[in-house]
């Protein structure tokens, strides 16, 4: 489904990522772990095509297309969802009318007619459910006064009404209590199916105990320097992301 | 008066010659010596110009520099009777003018309640003369500036509101305005009265609309008087034709406990001037201005707001926002006074502007002057474009650059907007501004490819 190779990409001068190799497959959960810095949202960012990233080198294949010619709005017309790390308040726009506009734009793209309003409020509100929400969040202007929780919340709701084939949760879990956490992990776990893929960027292991990935990869400095199964985030817990660090530098000094 | 300008000035004096000669017998009535002081207060003052510090950033030369004819009566109102009946509020009242002229064929008045009179200026002066000639004036100076007098001296036609004490009018008054001149720049001048006695409550859309692109100039005066414990919700739109010229003077007396609230959008005409003056002339006075400017292309659209707070334990509450896109040039201005005596006064203004491109200009000017001690008065200006962020989070879920735009733009003024009394208003204004906004995005493109 996706397949980066050798990705580079700069931040205002800065070389943030440094060579990123991955491959997704429909039906898999990936986490990517790291540190702070390590370019975890970059990748994010990169991916959902963020215009302050500039891409150097490498090149991304998504479901066969090559995803960074895409402008954003094809990108996420083509079946990829961005959870953002920090959702953006815009007053003044109901968040019932821009998840229409949402799903419409896509629905057209892919040569589905355009949901009525019968259909579309049946749609959300069974979708709703999904993230416990409660219905006067429909009316309200996107994000605007919603408490960090439901922001989140209300991220993993627009993905369960949009359904993604590739979903990327940035640090999804940030600034969640455990209650939240539970509701949002849940909602992503019903949407779990043989044909999508997640992809969830975290800075920590306990969002992995609900939303258990098959592969685990850790980034530190611009580069995936350790995959494995879902037990590398248990020792990474445990241990660190210094001890990936060392063990880095003395393979790459070995090397 | 600059020098220049005594071939216009002239010209006025000349079509006022004319005017009074039609007029016959009406010549010696006591509204006729009005409209003598008008035309002698306009010949004095001559047209302001930027030379003067309320006109500074409005340069209006276009329009002292275009001989306007005075309207006349219009034979024929059948070609434009297709384009208003769309524009009738569905249950309103309907009080139309073309071209300044009464238009009883798409007014609808008949069955409004006692105590409610809704009428033609001129009707209502032939039938309440003694009634109706002390309240010409009594709230606008007609010697306010070159515009107020020149409406003044040809004072004749426009609308007359008046709710008896006590009276709830439960439908809006709808006042539209239409302008169709193809047969040259025509000069239409209405002059509004409305007078909401005490406890009185009643909404009136003011409306003015170009059924046809061609230059004319409104020059509108509207005096509107309260009695205590009033309420009045006022909706206004300025749709004027974008090669027409609007100027108007909306002055407002309030008085004990009352509640006016005026939601004004302006979207057209080449060069627009709106003037608001309220004077909260006793306690207890809730007085809301709101207002929305949208300008595209090399518009010119001015917003003068004054509010007087002359006594106590009153308060106001102002809100006006700007979307200025091409070369489009937009202005705020809001006077608040608080007199001596004006203790406990809240009073809170805010103005914001969107600019959409980079050749827009806005000139924004709070002006605050507080003489009481123990008040609370807060202000305040911000400029700024659409939010990146605010645009990628929308294309991120897949709407279109141009969607996400439109959207954050109609977002923005959508507080504005949601604060039009009448919903009939509301639900028709939205398309409209959409398809300007769209219009000035096309326009915008066409003239990148040329270049």
């Amino acid at each position: 489904m996706l397949t980066i190779r050798d990705l580079h990409a700069r931040v205002e001068g800065n070389e943030i990522l440094r060579g990123i190799n991955l491959t997704v497959n429909a039906g898999e959960v990936h986490a990517i772990m790291g540190p702070n810095g390590s370019g975890k949202s970059t990748l994010a960012g990169v991916l959902a095509g963020r215009a302050a990233y500039s891409v150097t080198a490498g090149s991304v294949r998504f479901e066969g297309k090559d995803l960074l010619a895409m402008e954003p709005e094809d990108r996420a017309r083509e079946g990829l969802f961005l959870a953002f790390q920090y959702p953006v308040e815009i007053p003044g726009v109901n968040n019932s009318y821009f998840l229409k506009s949402s799903l419409n734009a896509i629905r057209k793209h892919r040569g589905l007619e355009e949901l009525d309003a019968v259909d579309f409020l049946t749609l959300i509100r069974q979708r709703m459910k999904l993230v416990e929400m409660d219905e006067s969040f429909l009316n309200r202007p996107v994000n605007e006064g919603f408490s960090g929780g439901e922001k989140k919340r209300n991220e993993i709701f627009h993905m369960a009404v949009l359904e993604p084939r590739l979903a990327i949760l940035d640090e999804t879990d940030s600034g969640l209590d455990i209650d939240a956490l539970k509701i949002v992990a849940d909602g992503v776990n019903t949407l779990r199916r043989p044909d999508n893929a997640t992809i969830v960027v975290t800075h920590y292991q306990r969002l992995l105990n609900y939303i258990v990935p098959d592969v685990v990869h850790v980034l530190v400095d611009g580069r995936i320097v350790k995959s494995g199964g879902k037990e590398l985030a248990l020792e990474l817990e445990e241990r660190g992301y210094d001890w990936v660090r060392e063990n880095n530098a003395r393979a790459t000094v070995a090397g | 008066m600059p020098s220049e300008q005594q071939p216009m000035i002239t010209w006025y004096e000349e079509q006022f010659g004319a005017f009074e000669k039609s007029l016959n017998g009406g010549r010696t009535s006591e509204i006729h010596a009005l409209r003598r002081k008008g035309i002698a207060a306009f010949a004095a003052l001559g047209f302001p110009t930027p030379r003067q510090e309320e006109w500074r950033f409005t340069n209006i030369a276009p329009i002292t520099k275009t001989a306007f004819q005075p309207s006349r009566q219009s034979a024929d109102l059948s070609i434009v009777e297709d384009r208003i009946r769309p524009l009738l509020l569905a249950g309103a009242w309907h009080l139309v003018f073309v071209n300044g002229q009464f238009a009883p064929s798409v007014s609808h008045l008949a069955g409004l309640p006692a105590g409610v009179m809704v009428s033609a200026l001129s009707e209502a002066l032939q039938k309440h003369p003694n009634e109706i000639l002390p309240a010409l004036g009594a709230v606008v100076r007609s010697d306010e500036n070159a515009f107020t007098a020149l409406n003044t001296a040809f004072l004749q036609e426009g609308a007359f509101i008046a709710v008896r004490d006590g009276m709830d009018v439960e439908r809006p008054i709808q006042v539209l305005f239409a302008a169709h001149s193809p047969g040259g720049p025509t000069l239409i001048q209405p002059r509004n009265i409305v007078i909401g006695g005490a406890r009185s409550r009643f909404t009136i859309v003011e409306q003015y609309v170009g059924v046809s692109e061609h230059p004319y100039l409104t020059n509108a005066v509207t005096e509107i008087s309260l009695g205590a414990r009033a309420v009045l919700e006022h909706d206004r739109v300025q749709e004027e034709s974008l090669e027409a010229y609007h100027v108007d003077s909306l002055q407002v007396h309030l008085r004990r406990d009352c509640r006016y609230t005026s939601t004004a959008v302006s979207l057209g005409g080449a060069i627009a001037r709106s003037t608001i003056g309220t004077v909260l002339d006793d306690e207890g006075i809730e007085c809301t201005l709101n207002g929305l400017l949208l300008a595209t292309g090399t518009q010119l659209l001015d917003s003068h707001t004054a509010i007087d707070h002359a006594r106590p334990n009153c308060a106001s509450h102002e809100l006006y926002k700007s979307i200025l896109d091409g070369q489009s040039h937009g202005v705020f201005n809001g006077k608040i006074f608080v007199r001596k005596d004006a203790q406990k006064t809240d009073a809170k203004q805010t103005n914001k502007t969107l600019l959409l491109s980079d050749d827009a200009v806005i000139d924004t000017k709070p002006q605050l002057e507080i003489f009481a001690d123990d008040v609370k008065c807060t202000h305040g200006a911000t400029v700024g474009q659409l939010d990146d962020e605010q645009i990628f989070y929308l294309r991120s879920r897949g709407i279109a650059e141009a969607d996400a735009r439109d959207i954050l733009t109609y977002a923005f003024a959508s507080d504005v907007i949601g604060r039009i009394a009448v919903e009939g208003v509301r639900t028709r204004l939205e398309p409209v501004i959409h398809a300007r906004l769209s219009r000035a995005r096309t326009t915008e493109h066409a003239r990148v490819h040329q270049s």
